[in-house]
C-alpha cells in the first residue's frame, strides 16, 4: 500500500473515532472537543499567515472575536439563523483580513507581531465602548441550537458534528489550496520573500490575500464559537486569547494542517491538566510545559513526528539490500 | 621538528551533505601554503573545519594537540586566527575597535599599543581611519581591517579565505607583499586559501589542489610553478 | 503653565521607568532577535525579594543594591539554564519559551507571596520638593535620578570597557566575535543579566507608586513595548527617549484630555504603537537594516 493510501486510511479511521465520540462522552467531555475543533479552525488560520507565509500574528484573538461578535449580533438583533451567520463571519473576516493585510505589508516580523499586539490589546475596549451593539461588559447570552430535520441528537452532539463537519470542509480546502501553485507561492514568499519577487510573484497581494484567509478562517471559528458557548463578552477576547492561539499554533506545528488540532488539543486540555498537577501555582506548570515541548520539539508535536517519520524512513532504506553502484571506468 | 597543523582524514558536514571526503595535510612551523581549487571545491571549507565552524570528524592537531573537540573561540585563544570569506567586519564598529576585538583572544594583553603600531605600519591606511566606522571603508581598506585584526591576535597560524576576492590588482599585490613580510619577519605560519593561483603560487613554499572535497596534488609550488603541463592540467594556464 | 511643568516632571518619572523596561528589551532583542516577554514578570519577582529582605529588616539601600545582585545573577542563570537548549530553535519557538518564563514567574510570585496588593516603600522623603512656585514629588524626582544614573553607568560601560565592546560585538556579529576569541554565549548571558538589573530598578522604582501584586508590571511591559516602538529597535538612545517620551504624553493625555480614563490611556499607548509603526516602523531613531541577497 502506497503512502497516500495509508494517509487515507489513517485519516478516515480518525474520522469513525470522532463521530463516535458524540455516543461515548459526557456532554461536558463533548463540549470540550467541540471547543478543540473550533481552536484547530482558528489556529489553522494563524499557521497559514505565520506558518506558512511567515508574517507574525499575535492578534488574531481580534479576528476570532470579530466572528463571535458578528453572529452573535446577527442572532440577537436580528434573529439571523445560526447557519447563516458562519459564512458571513467568514467573508466579513476576510474583507477585514484583506484590508488590515495592506498596511500590513510595510511591517516586518517584530513590528508586525506588535502592531497585532496592540489591536488584540485593544479589541476588548473596542467592544466595550460599542454597548447598544455589542452589549457591553454584560455580553450577550445566547441560545443553542438544536439539531435540525428532527435528528435524534442533543445540541452539544448536534454543535459536535456540525462543528466537525465545518472542519473536514475548511481543513480539505486548506489542504488543496497549501499543497498547489498558491501554497508553493505563499511559502516562497516566507522563505525569500525577495527571490520570489524576482521570480514573479506578486508578494503583495498574496501576502494582503493570504491575511484575508488566514482572518476568514479564524473569523468562522469565532461564530462557531458563539453556538458553541452560547455566550460572547469582551474580556473572553483579550489579548490572552491572541497569546493561547499563537501558543497553540507553535506547539502544533507552523507550518502543518495536522498540527492545527495538535496544539487545539494542547491549548484545550494541558491548562486543566496543570491544574489537576497542582492548584496552588497552576499556571507555572503550564509555562514549565511551554518550555520543555520545546526543548523537545522546538518545530512543534507535527514538527517532531514528521522528523520520527523520516528518521523510520532512512533507517528502513538502509536496511533494505540496495543495488551496488559500480565504479564507472 | 613536528607539524604545526596537522590534519587527518577530515571530513566535513554542511548538514547531511558532506563537503570534504577525507582530507590530510600538514605544515610545518614558519611556512606558507596555499589551497587552490575551482568554486565549490571545499577549500573554505577547510579553513572553517580548523576553525570550527562548520561539523566534521577526523583528525584536526594543532602542535600535536587534538581541536575538533573545541569550540571556535578556544581555538582562536589557541593562537590561530581566521580572517574569514565576506571579511567579517564589525561594520557598526570603528577602526580601532574592531583592532582591539582581534586582541580579545590573546593570553597576554600587554604590548596591545605595539601590536596597534605595527599593524598600522603594515597598513598606514588603517591609520588615518582608525575613528571611522568600519562600515564606511572601502573593499580593499576592509580586507586590510580583516587580516589587520587577525594579525592583532599575535597568532602562531594565520588562515587566510580568499584575500584578493573583489580587490583591485594594485590592491592585492600590496596585501601580498605585507603577507610575505609578516611571515618572515613575524613568523607567522600562514594557510591561504585563494581563486587567484598566479599571486597565491607565487607567496606559498608548498600548495595542495582541491578537487570536490579531495585533494587530488600536492608539492612544492615550485612544482606547480615550473612545470606547465602539470599547471595547465590542473589550473588551466 | 506650572501644572504643565508638574506633569512633564511627573511624566518624566514614569517615562524613565518605560526607559529602562525598554531599554531591557531592547538589549535582549539585538542580541537575539527575540522580544523577551517574561522581561516585566522578571522585573515583578525581583521587586518581591526586594520586599522580603525589606520586611526581614535590612536597610533600604542594602536591599536595593542586593536585589540587583541577585537580578543579575538570575538573569545570567536563566540564560545559560533556560534558555540555552534553545539558542538555535526557530524564534517563535524562543518567543514561547519567554512566554512560559512570564507565566512561571507571575505564578511562583502569586504562590509564594498571594495576589494581595502590598505596599512598598520609597527611599525618597514624601515631602513635595518645591521650585519656585512648582511642587514636585521627591519619589518623582528620585526616580528620574537613580534611572538616570543607572543610564549613564551602562553607556560608559559599554561605551569604554573591553567587556562592554565584547558584548556589543557578541551582539551584532556573533560569528566574527566567536573569530576574535569571545565567548558568544556568555557575552549573552551577561546581556540577560544587565536586562535583568533593569527591569529590577523599573520595579523596585515603580512599586511604591503602583503598590506590588504578581501582575504590577503588565502595563509598565506595555508601555515599553511603545517606548522602544518609538525610539526604535535598534537605538539603546532612541529608545530611552522614547520612554520619556511616552511617560511625558500620557500624564499629559490623562490630565488635559478629559474623557481619558486609566482604562483609555492603555489605549493611547496601543495607539502610538500602531501610528509610529504605520509611519516609520523603525522609529524615530531606529536604523533600517538593509538586506544583502
Amino acid at each position: 500500500m502506497d503512502a497516500r493510501a495509508r494517509r487515507t486510511l489513517a485519516i478516515l479511521a480518525l474520522l469513525a473515532v470522532a463521530c463516535s465520540l458524540p455516543f461515548m462522552l459526557t456532554n461536558f467531555r463533548l463540549f470540550q472537543f467541540t471547543q478543540v475543533y473550533v481552536y484547530a479552525i482558528a489556529i489553522l488560520g494563524l499557521n497559514m499567515l505565520t506558518g506558512y507565509n511567515g508574517q507574525f500574528s499575535l492578534g488574531h484573538g481580534a479576528f476570532y472575536a470579530i466572528g463571535a461578535y458578528v453572529s452573535a449580533i446577527m442572532m440577537d438583533k436580528w434573529n439571523v439563523h445560526y447557519a447563516w451567520t458562519i459564512p458571513v463571519a467568514g467573508v466579513l473576516c476576510l474583507i477585514v483580513g484583506f484590508l488590515f493585510g495592506l498596511p500590513a505589508l510595510r511591517l516586518e516580523g517584530l513590528y508586525l507581531a506588535l502592531a497585532t499586539f496592540s489591536l488584540a490589546l485593544a479589541v476588548p475596549q473596542i467592544l466595550k465602548y460599542f454597548e447598544h451593539w455589542t452589549g457591553g461588559s454584560q455580553g450577550l447570552v445566547l441560545s443553542k441550537p438544536t439539531a435540525p430535520f428532527g435528528l435524534p441528537l442533543n445540541p452539544d452532539q448536534w454543535l459536535y458534528f456540525l462543528t466537525l463537519g465545518v472542519l473536514i470542509v475548511l481543513f480539505w480546502l486548506g489542504a488543496n489550496l497549501l499543497r498547489g501553485r498558491v501554497g508553493r507561492a505563499i511559502v516562497a514568499i516566507r522563505d525569500n520573500h525577495i527571490a520570489a519577487e524576482a521570480m514573479g510573484v506578486n508578494t503583495s497581494l498574496y501576502k494582503s490575500l493570504v491575511f484575508g484567509v488566514s482572518a476568514a478562517y479564524t473569523g468562522v471559528a469565532g461564530a462557531l464559537s458563539a453556538s458553541v458557548v452560547a455566550y460572547v463578552a469582551p474580556d473572553s477576547f483579550d489579548a490572552f486569547l491572541s497569546v493561547t492561539l499563537l501558543i497553540g499554533s507553535v506547539i502544533g506545528g507552523l507550518a502543518s494542517i495536522s498540527g492545527a488540532v495538535l496544539g487545539a488539543m494542547f491549548i484545550q486540555f494541558i491548562p486543566n491538566w496543570a491544574q489537576d498537577i497542582s492548584k496552588a501555582a497552576p499556571w507555572a506548570i503550564f509555562g514549565v510545559f511551554l518550555i520543555v515541548f520545546m526543548y523537545v520539539m522546538p518545530f512543534g508535536i507535527a514538527g517532531a513526528i514528521r522528523l520520527l517519520w523520516i528518521r523510520m524512513q532512512r533507517s528502513r532504506v538502509a536496511l533494505s539490500p540496495k543495488p551496488r553502484e559500480t565504479a564507472a571506468t | 621538528m613536528s607539524a604545526l597543523l596537522e590534519v587527518r582524514d577530515l571530513e566535513a558536514f554542511y548538514g547531511r551533505t558532506k563537503a570534504l571526503h577525507g582530507v590530510s595535510f600538514s605544515m610545518m612551523a614558519g611556512g606558507i601554503t596555499t589551497i587552490l581549487g575551482a568554486n565549490g571545491a571545499g577549500k573554505t571549507t577547510t579553513l572553517r573545519a580548523i576553525s570550527r565552524m562548520v561539523r566534521t570528524a577526523g583528525a584536526i592537531l594543532f602542535e600535536g594537540e587534538s581541536i575538533e573537540q573545541r569550540a571556535t573561540e578556544d581555538v582562536v585563544r589557541l593562537g590561530i586566527a581566521h580572517a574569514p570569506e565576506g571579511r567579517g567586519t564589525f561594520v557598526h564598529l570603528t577602526v580601532e575597535e574592531n583592532l582591539k576585538l582581534g586582541a580579545w583572544g590573546r593570553r597576554d594583553r600587554g604590548g596591545r599599543d605595539e601590536d596597534f603600531e605595527r599593524v598600522f605600519g603594515y597598513f598606514p591606511v588603517l591609520r588615518s581611519r582608525r575613528h571611522q566606522v568600519a562600515g564606511t571603508l572601502s573593499g580593499g581598506e576592509q580586507q586590510m581591517l580583516s587580516v589587520a585584526r587577525a594579525l592583532m591576535l599575535r597568532p602562531r597560524l594565520l588562515l587566510l579565505d580568499e584575500p584578493s576576492l573583489g580587490l583591485a590588482p594594485m590592491v592585492v599585490r600590496e596585501i601580498f607583499r605585507i603577507l610575505r613580510a609578516v611571515n618572515r619577519d613575524a613568523g607567522v605560519t600562514i594557510l591561504l586559501v585563494e581563486q587567484n593561483a598566479a599571486l597565491a603560487l607565487d607567496l606559498a613554499d608548498h600548495v595542495f589542489l582541491l578537487e570536490t572535497g579531495r585533494v587530488v596534488m600536492e608539492g612544492p609550488s615550485e612544482d606547480l610553478r615550473k612545470d606547465d603541463a602539470i599547471r595547465r592540467a590542473y589550473l588551466g594556464y | 503653565m506650572d501644572i504643565f511643568v508638574q506633569q512633564v516632571v511627573s511624566g518624566l518619572a514614569t517615562g524613565s521607568i518605560y526607559a529602562s523596561v525598554a531599554l531591557a528589551l531592547v538589549m535582549i532583542y539585538q542580541a537575539t532577535d527575540v522580544v523577551n516577554f517574561g522581561q516585566g514578570s522578571m522585573a515583578m519577582f525581583a521587586t518581591y525579594i526586594c520586599w522580603a529582605m525589606l520586611n526581614a529588616g535590612m536597610p533600604y539601600w542594602g536591599a536595593f543594591v542586593a536585589t540587583l545582585v541577585i537580578a543579575f545573577v538570575g538573569g545570567v542563570a536563566v540564560e545559560r539554564i533556560v534558555l540555552r537548549p534553545v539558542e538555535n530553535a526557530p524564534i517563535l519557538s524562543i518567543v514561547i519559551v519567554t512566554l512560559g518564563l512570564f507565566v512561571i514567574f507571575t505564578s511562583i510570585a502569586g504562590w509564594i507571596w498571594t495576589y494581595v496588593q502590598k505596599p512598598f516603600p520609597s527611599p525618597f522623603p514624601s515631602k513635595p520638593l518645591k521650585v519656585g512656585n512648582i511642587f514636585f514629588g521627591a519619589h518623582d524626582v528620585g526616580q528620574i535620578g537613580v534611572t538616570l544614573i543607572v543610564l549613564v553607568c551602562i553607556y560608559l560601560f559599554f561605551r569604554f570597557t573591553p567587556l562592554g565592546l565584547a558584548m556589543r560585538a557578541a551582539a551584532h556579529n556573533p560569528v566574527s566575535s566567536r573569530l576574535c576569541g569571545i565567548r558568544v554565549g556568555w557575552m549573552l548571558a551577561l546581556g540577560w543579566g544587565l536586562a535583568s538589573v533593569f527591569g529590577a530598578v523599573a520595579g523596585m522604582l515603580v512599586a511604591p507608586v503602583l503598590t506590588l501584586d504578581p501582575n504590577m508590571m503588565g502595563g509598565v511591559q506595555l508601555y515599553a513595548f511603545a517606548a522602544a516602538t518609538l525610539g526604535g529597535f535598534t537605538s539603546p538612545g532612541g529608545v530611552v527617549l522614547g520612554g520619556f517620551i511616552v511617560g511625558i504624553v500620557e500624564n499629559l493625555v490623562g490630565t488635559y484630555v478629559s474623557f481619558i480614563g486609566t482604562e483609555l490611556k492603555l489605549t493611547v499607548a496601543l495607539a502610538m504603537i500602531i501610528v509610529v509603526l504605520l509611519v516609520k516602523p523603525t522609529g524615530l531613531f531606529g536604523t533600517t537594516i538593509v538586506k544583502r541577497v
